[in-house]
């Protein structure tokens, strides 16, 4: 499973950013793609960039002079969140690759979670509503609305936008500011300590994750606990690196279906579905019947 | 009320529905276009400049 799961990590990764032409001219694509989203939180100024990046594409929606319900980004974030739900953190990410990768260097004594993780578990949704809802309906520079999370969080947006794209641009490079420094602090702040911590950005920060969270306990991608054949050796729970119990895997918005609760259970009383758990008694109930 | 208890997945599909629903409902109102606007200029924002 570990190595399915960074296997499909690497290859959604390229295949999303697969504009290789933008990476060598410092231009990012423009085609038909771009009308849709990607499940992940992926920079639509990356140069490799094949389509947007839903979380951007709700604040430019919100960014609008006239204020509607942004149907056109809740519509991907639904249809996501509801087949896949967190599924999409774990497997799909650029960015949670990007710190599933730094969580593998050997540095530092590793721990699953921040102290007062039990508070701070719910900063993701002061992102979501604070800077993404809030902040983009309502901050303006001059006139012109601003997409706060993008504009002052995102690190996503500095590692696989500005970077290589101020890289290649001199005329971007003369623009560099205070908010460029701002924004690459926090992304160096997450960077040292995705190194220690499991995906803190994931955990404390991230609005797609608290919005995909949401849609975890009913999403149609579930994993599965046989409960007859659990042994309550607790495997899964040590293995688990959001720290969640076995009752919690699954359904607890803080689950992102990584699977390793998966690899290590010795019953394999836990395994991917399309049906929920507490569905499952009531099926084979059917099937003795007939 | 049982159905909703004993089938999680049947919320599912419902927000399954919804999302395109939402899509069909935004692509109507022309704001895929505003998405895809954004999406094909550089996000000065983004990237630390705007």
């Amino acid at each position: 499973m570990k190595k399915i799961r960074l296997t499909v990590q690497i290859l959604f990764t390229i295949l999303t950013n697969g504009y290789t032409y933008g990476f060598l001219s410092g231009k990012i694509y423009k085609g038909g793609l771009k009308y849709v989203c990607v499940p992940g939180l992926n920079c639509y100024s990356c140069p490799g960039a094949l389509a947007s990046c839903p979380i951007g594409a709700l604040q430019a929606l919100l960014n609008q002079r006239d204020l509607r319900v942004p149907f056109g980004a809740l519509g991907f974030l639904f249809l996501f969140g509801s087949v896949l739900g967190r599924f999409v953190c774990g497997w799909l990410c650029p960015f949670g690759l990007v710190q599933d990768l730094l969580y593998k260097i050997p540095l530092f004594r590793k721990r699953k979670t921040l102290p007062f993780h039990k508070y701070l578990k719910y900063g993701k949704y002061a992102v979501l509503l604070l800077l993404v809802c809030v902040g983009s309906m309502f901050l303006f520079t001059g006139f012109a609305k601003v997409p706060a999370f993008c504009k002052y969080l995102c690190p996503s947006g500095t590692l696989l936008g500005a970077i290589p794209l101020l890289s290649m641009n001199e005329s971007l490079r003369a623009q560099l500011g205070g908010l460029f420094y701002w924004k690459f602090g926090v992304l160096l702040f997450i960077i040292i300590l995705s190194v220690k911590n499991f995906r803190p950005f994931c955990q404390y920060l991230c609005p797609l994750g608290a919005v995909y969270g949401l849609f975890n306990k009913f999403s149609l991608v579930q994993i599965h606990w046989e409960k007859e054949r659990c042994i309550s050796c607790k495997a899964c729970e040590k293995a688990c690196p959001a720290a969640l119990s076995v009752t919690e895997i699954s359904r607890s918005p803080e689950c992102i279906r990584c699977g390793k609760c998966i690899d290590a259970c010795p019953t394999k009383c836990l395994h991917f579905s399309r049906r929920s758990s507490v569905e499952m008694p009531l099926m084979r109930r059917y099937e003795r019947k007939g | 009320m049982n159905f909703w208890k004993t089938d999680k997945r049947y919320i599912g599909i419902c927000g399954t529905i919804l999302g395109i629903l939402f899509l069909a409902a935004g692509a109507a109102q022309g704001q895929l276009g505003v998405i895809w606007k954004k999406a094909v200029m550089i996000c000065m924002e983004c990237i630390g400049i705007g």
